[in-house]
């Protein structure tokens, strides 16, 4: 066994010894790129890996996404800064492809591209009303209260009403609803933005409604994001009583899904040990099931203004291709009064000038993290050109999701790599990091090397010590370049 | 912090014995309860014997002393366990595959916490387990543990599936 593996590390060093050094660019520094840096540098002792960002901070949605209140979450920070701290690696921060630099101009600078850029857009509901103010994408609303300095000025309108509608029932949907729920004083003493944590100060938000399409046995979210939210203190739960019978089918899928079991299970308890009246002035939840957004209202006396919802009831057919249970409208309609709607019903990647993108499934079309170069039919591979994390796969998943997600995309690269399928055809050598560097520096990109994003992160720290706060996040672009550049 | 080599464990603890009656009760100690000792010298620990089985089917045999998890005792020699929240309980990338069911039996019931992690485990198997939450004792002597891409082919020894 001690053999095999010594000679396994034999020919792995053999077969790169003798060969020139592997140049990889990943694109995106969230943890799809990380674990694929960290993967790369592991499998090729002769590569040299670029992480570019097109923010001055590395993490993504460990930064922009996890909330406030999950700060075990983030200790995987640590381990990805362990991975930049390796020689042959480095993070180029505040590099847009596409603006600073084109696809097609990284691909001819380095032998291997991994695009790991995630999901920064929204899916849309398509239904009437979505473009009234107080309507937005829990995205924002995330990356407000997570201090992206590309919505530091949301200022979502969180004082002329007191009901808030979300929509979606996954994890994210759940992460809102906490922010919004949770005493202000616990949020306090975590890494929130403090443009958010004023205005939740502040908040009239008293009533969260979770409206998810189809029932108790289905919903998207998970254990511990649930059970953190109907442990809330002084928090009136409402889940209808009637939404937790099962049908056999639902019996069916649940007994094959430990989550969703679990989760139906934990619904349940709540439904049961829930007050039947609310005390005056508690805050509420309630779990709104078995309902598909229809329209938005507009507001009388403040035009433009969202002022509630129509839903329409709906029912569950099992859907003749994927068998899954899908919910169908009833043509029976309620509506609901709210000033603030968010809607989480999933993220949306953005392809980039290009690259091959399947705008149906909003992902690169690809084969085990290999693009294709046609969305379908006789696909040929891009050479060179690889994907990871939610562009590849669709936003769906925990950290650690793309952990095995980078296994498979760099054992793609592995073995295209010993196939010599990604040498350069001209037989030179890419110019890689140094190339990079020159060309960013001819058209006045100011990058944020690691350095840099290691002076952010101590002015954050320090910042944050004199409020009780592991950080207080710098949230505009010119203050995270101003401080990076010190 | 420990020498993964027990070698060098047990040549630190002879020289302690040689010059003292107690100590050297201490060594054949050593050689019988597979009491340890660390690189620093004095210190003793009580060890377990626990075999990691990686991803490819290969066997890594370890000492663990007791109180130390397995996802720190896999750190220690070089196993590769991921540990992304570094067992704070938020993530579930140090699971486990106990081999035996009778091994799995003997560990504490997994709480809320942590079944709520193994939840999203990859390749989650009835005696699974976060490595940062299964902590070397006595009864684990003979611990043999997986990690999960490796189980994919073949039965836990002696697992009987529960009746529905």
């Amino acid at each position: 066994m001690a053999v095999s593996r010594a000679l396994r590390r034999f020919w792995r060093s053999y077969s790169t010894v003798s060969s020139e050094r592997l140049r990889f660019c990943i694109v995106g520094s969230g943890p799809a790129g990380f674990y694929t840096a960290d993967k790369i540098l592991k499998a090729h002792e002769r590569a040299e890996v670029d992480i570019v960002d097109r923010l001055p901070t590395p993490f993504g949605l460990v930064r922009s996404g996890v909330a406030p209140d999950h700060p075990d979450t983030k200790i995987v920070t640590n381990q990805f800064s362990r991975v930049v701290q390796n020689g042959r690696c480095s993070f180029i921060g505040n590099v847009l492809i596409g603006t600073s630099i084109s696809l097609a101009e990284l691909r001819e600078l380095y032998d291997v591209v991994v695009l790991s850029y995630g999901a920064e857009s929204d899916q849309a509901l398509g239904i009437p009303g979505e473009e009234l103010a107080g309507i937005y994408a829990a995205r924002e609303f995330v990356w407000w209260y997570n201090g992206h300095p590309d919505c530091r000025n949301l200022a979502p309108d969180l004082k002329s009403s007191d009901i808030a509608v979300i929509i979606g029932q996954g994890n994210v949907a759940l992460d809102v609803a906490r922010i919004l729920l949770r005493p202000t004083s616990e949020l306090a003493t975590t890494d929130i933005a403090s443009h958010a944590l004023a205005a939740l100060e502040e908040s009239s938000i008293r009533k969260v409604y979770l409206v998810g399409r189809r029932g108790a046995a289905q919903a998207a979210f998970t254990a511990k994001e649930l059970r953190e939210v109907l442990g809330i203190k002084d928090l009136f739960i409402e889940i209808q009583q009637a939404d937790l019978s099962k049908t056999p089918v639902d019996e069916e899928e649940l007994k094959s899904n430990r989550i969703k079991r679990r989760i139906h299970e934990l619904l349940s308890k709540a439904a049961t040990s829930a007050a039947s009246v609310c005390s005056p002035g508690q805050k509420e939840l309630h779990f709104v099931f078995f309902r598909k957004p229809d329209r938005f209202l507009e507001s009388d006396c403040r035009s433009g203004h969202v002022a509630g919802l129509r839903l329409e009831r709906t029912i569950l057919k099992e859907d003749a291709g994927s068998g899954r249970q899908i919910a169908v409208g009833t043509g029976l309609f309620d509506e609901m009064e709210c000033g603030l709607v968010l809607k989480s019903v999933g993220y949306k990647s953005r392809p980039v000038d290009g690259l091959p993108f399947d705008h149906h499934k909003g992902i690169v079309p690809n084969v085990q993290g290999r693009v294709l170069s046609e969305a379908s039919g006789d696909a040929l591979v891009e050479k060179g050109l690889y994907v990871c994390g939610w562009l590849k796969r669709g936003p769906t998943g925990i950290i650690a999701t793309n952990l095995y997600c980078a296994e498979e995309t760099v054992a793609s690269i592995s073995e295209d790599v010993q196939r010599g399928l990604v040498t350069s055809s001209s037989g030179l050598p890419k110019p890689g990091r140094d190339g990079l560097l020159q060309l960013l520096d001819s058209r006045n990109v100011k990058i944020v090397p690691f350095g840099g994003w290691e002076k952010i992160d101590s002015e954050e720290k320090r910042r944050g010590s004199l409020k009780n706060k592991p950080r207080e996040k710098l949230t505009t672009w010119q203050e995270l370049l101003e401080v990076a550049a010190k | 912090m420990f020498p993964s080599n027990s070698l060098n464990a047990m040549s630190a603890c002879t020289s302690e014995a040689s010059h003292d009656p107690l100590s050297r009760y201490h060594f054949l100690r050593v050689l019988r309860h597979e009491q340890y000792c660390t690189a620093a010298g004095n210190e003793e620990k009580q060890t377990i014997s626990v075999t990691f089985v990686d991803k490819d089917g290969e066997e890594k045999h370890i000492k663990v002393p007791v109180g130390m998890s397995m996802l720190e005792a896999a750190h220690e020699n070089d196993i590769e366990l991921e540990g992304a929240c570094e067992g704070s309980l938020a993530c579930s990338t140090c699971h486990v595959i106990v081999m035996d069911v009778d091994y799995y039996n003997k560990l504490e019931d997994p709480t809320d916490e942590e079944n709520d992690m193994l939840d999203l485990a990859f390749g989650l198997t009835e005696t699974s387990r976060l490595g940062c939450q299964v902590i070397a004792k006595p009864e684990l002597d003979g611990l043999r543990l997986a990690l999960p891409a490796a189980t994919r082919n073949f039965a836990v020894d002696g697992y009987k599936p529960k009746p529905h």
